[in-house]
């Protein structure tokens, strides 16, 4: 029966990046940006469903078992603030330069900004390191959750594979305008699920209220597991929605700077939406199923599903989980494919067109492989990552920012940036990486609470002590009428 | 600088996510616990303030003529 949903699930899914590509027309600036064509539905839904992985479903639940309430305000409610204020401040800015160059990427935008093609390079590696893990996880999560799912009859690999195929097909065949139109279905989808998931768990078990002499009272505050320094420090990781690739290409193909107003606004609704019931179903679970370890109670959504709703709602589930994690990896690959294609490749004449459109795909084949390849041997560690993987993104805030907004801002405050941001972040996290839940010397202050911060400093500091940019690039971004 | 009262709500919004006074709450309120009752109210006042920005305060800042002039709709 779980089978069968979930395949029916992956054919609509199907059928819907089939349609995509008849809209397709044979550019890059199509492929990658959908001639920024995207209305405010598409891309509020596009945009929660990028930014949310299956671990907003399940990781929340698993956090939630152990360290309760005090999860929705360290990671949900944090967001629901810091998101909606990058996209108010960056994200119709970065749209309005992008639209008037043509720059479909961050690294084209740095490398016209600072006039430093060696800087644009970097930037593209090091986000392209930082985006490797990610779609690790979404590939191996997928995969380790269906098998969980189904009591091991589908095995990890042949899950992971089935999600990489069909990722392939709908953003090879439709490129943004279908990833975008799949990820509409596919926030609707672990929207409502995780609501029903929710009701029907706190239904079977009565909910929190008679569940709260069973439940262990230090998971109903926040005060007792999450200390004050980390939800202080934490709230700097939302910062990251401003630098992700897959983030930004989504901002691209906006039709105009008034289709953020809907995102600006509903985003919060979502958070609240995603995160309450899966919390919700994290502390209901540690009464109900007790002894859960470290990282295995990611499965207790899995779990509490199995005991109080099996057959077609597991089926489901498990749908809801491909959705959350499709709706993430499809646009991460096709953002790795945008940085190599039109950032870190050569521009030359007849680039644009089928050329571009057969590179793009390619591009997005060898990365979904690549990664599925790298699943069958990596180790479940690798989840880890997460995290680092956030923090890296967010320490590179001030360097975007920057290019958007500060006319002093030089490619040498530039480097100065990204290499303390990269070293800082290589310090912490060899420190850091054989021991979950690291904070700065166990205080709960987050390693990211250092490593912004500094790299802010050594943007600034260096910026100016050295020779201002050029006319001709400030022009480019900061031309007369800028509000 | 324009809409300053908007970075004020959000610095206001920014000290009032440490709810210290929620703190080690336990009580259940509309059968939430109070704390995260709190938190779930306040995603909605965070829609709420930026509902009334994109009405008030539009466009954002570092938007040009042509860029507004550019959109069908602005």
């Amino acid at each position: 029966m779980t089978e069968a949903v979930v395949a029916a699930y992956l054919v609509l899914v199907l059928g819907i990046g089939a349609f995509a590509r008849r809209r397709l027309a044979a550019t890059g600036e199509d492929y990658f940006a959908a001639s920024r064509t995207i209305g405010p539905v598409v891309l509020l839904a596009t945009l929660f469903g990028t930014h949310m992985t299956a671990f907003s479903l399940l990781g929340a639940s698993g956090e939630a078992y152990h360290r309760g309430v005090g999860v929705f305000s360290l990671m949900a409610s944090s967001s629901a603030l810091v998101v909606p204020a990058v996209f108010w401040f960056v994200a119709p800015r970065a749209w309005a330069v992008c639209r008037r160059n043509g720059f479909l990427t961050q690294v084209e935008m740095v490398r016209a900004r600072w006039e430093s093609p060696g800087l644009a390079v970097a930037l593209g590696a090091v986000l392209s390191a930082l985006l490797v893990p990610y779609l690790l996880i979404g590939v191996m999560g997928g995969g380790i959750t269906l098998a969980e799912i189904t009591d091991g009859r589908v095995p990890p690999w042949a899950g992971s594979l089935t999600m990489v195929l069909v990722v392939l097909a709908y953003v090879a065949a439709g490129g943004i305008r279908g990833t975008s139109w799949v990820n509409t279905f596919q926030t609707v989808v672990f929207i409502v699920l995780g609501a029903v998931t929710a009701g029907v768990v706190a239904a079977k078990t009565g909910g929190l209220g008679a569940l709260a002499s069973r439940v262990d009272p230090a998971l109903l505050v926040h005060g007792d597991r999450i200390p004050a320094l980390e939800l202080l420090t934490y709230i700097l990781i939302p910062l990251s929605v401003g630098t992700f690739p897959h983030i930004f290409s989504h901002w691209l193909s906006a039709e105009s700077p008034r289709t953020f107003k809907l995102p600006i606004v509903a985003y919060p609704l979502c958070v609240a939406a995603v995160w309450l019931p899966s919390v919700l179903v994290g502390v209901l679970a540690s009464a109900d199923l007790p002894g859960f370890e470290g990282p295995a109670a990611n499965s207790v959504l899995i779990r509490a599903i199995d005991l109080h709703a099996p057959g077609a709602l597991a089926g489901l589930l498990a749908a809801g989980v491909f959705a959350a994690v499709m709706s993430s990896l499809d646009s991460q690959s096709l953002a790795l494919s945008s940085l190599v294609t039109r950032g870190l490749g050569r521009r030359r004449r007849g680039d644009e067109g089928r050329r571009q459109l057969l590179l793009g795909r390619v591009f997005v084949a060898l990365i979904l492989t690549a990664t599925f390849a790298l699943s069958l041997v990596a180790e479940r560690s690798i989840f880890r990552l997460g995290v680092w993987s956030f923090t890296g993104f967010a320490a590179l805030f001030p360097l975007v920012v920057a290019a958007l907004w500060w006319r002093r801002a030089t490619a040498a405050g530039a480097w100065a940036s990204l290499l303390t941001a990269a070293g800082l972040w290589l310090y912490y996290f060899v420190h850091a990486t054989q021991k979950p839940g690291y904070t700065i010397a166990g205080t709960g202050a987050m390693p990211v609470a250092v490593i912004l911060p500094a790299a802010a400093l050594a943007l600034i500091v260096v910026s100016l002590l050295t020779r201002p940019p050029s006319d001709d690039a400030l022009d480019r971004f900061f031309p007369e009428g800028s509000r | 600088m324009r809409a300053a009262w908007l970075w004020v709500a959000l610095a206001a919004l920014f000290l009032l996510h440490h709810d210290f006074w929620f703190w080690r709450e336990p009580r259940l309120v509309l059968g939430l616990p109070a704390g995260l009752l709190y938190h779930v109210t306040y995603c909605l006042a965070v829609a709420a303030l930026m509902a009334v920005a994109v009405h008030r305060a539009w466009p954002p800042p570092g938007i040009t003529e042509a860029d507004v002039a550019g959109d069908p709709r602005g």
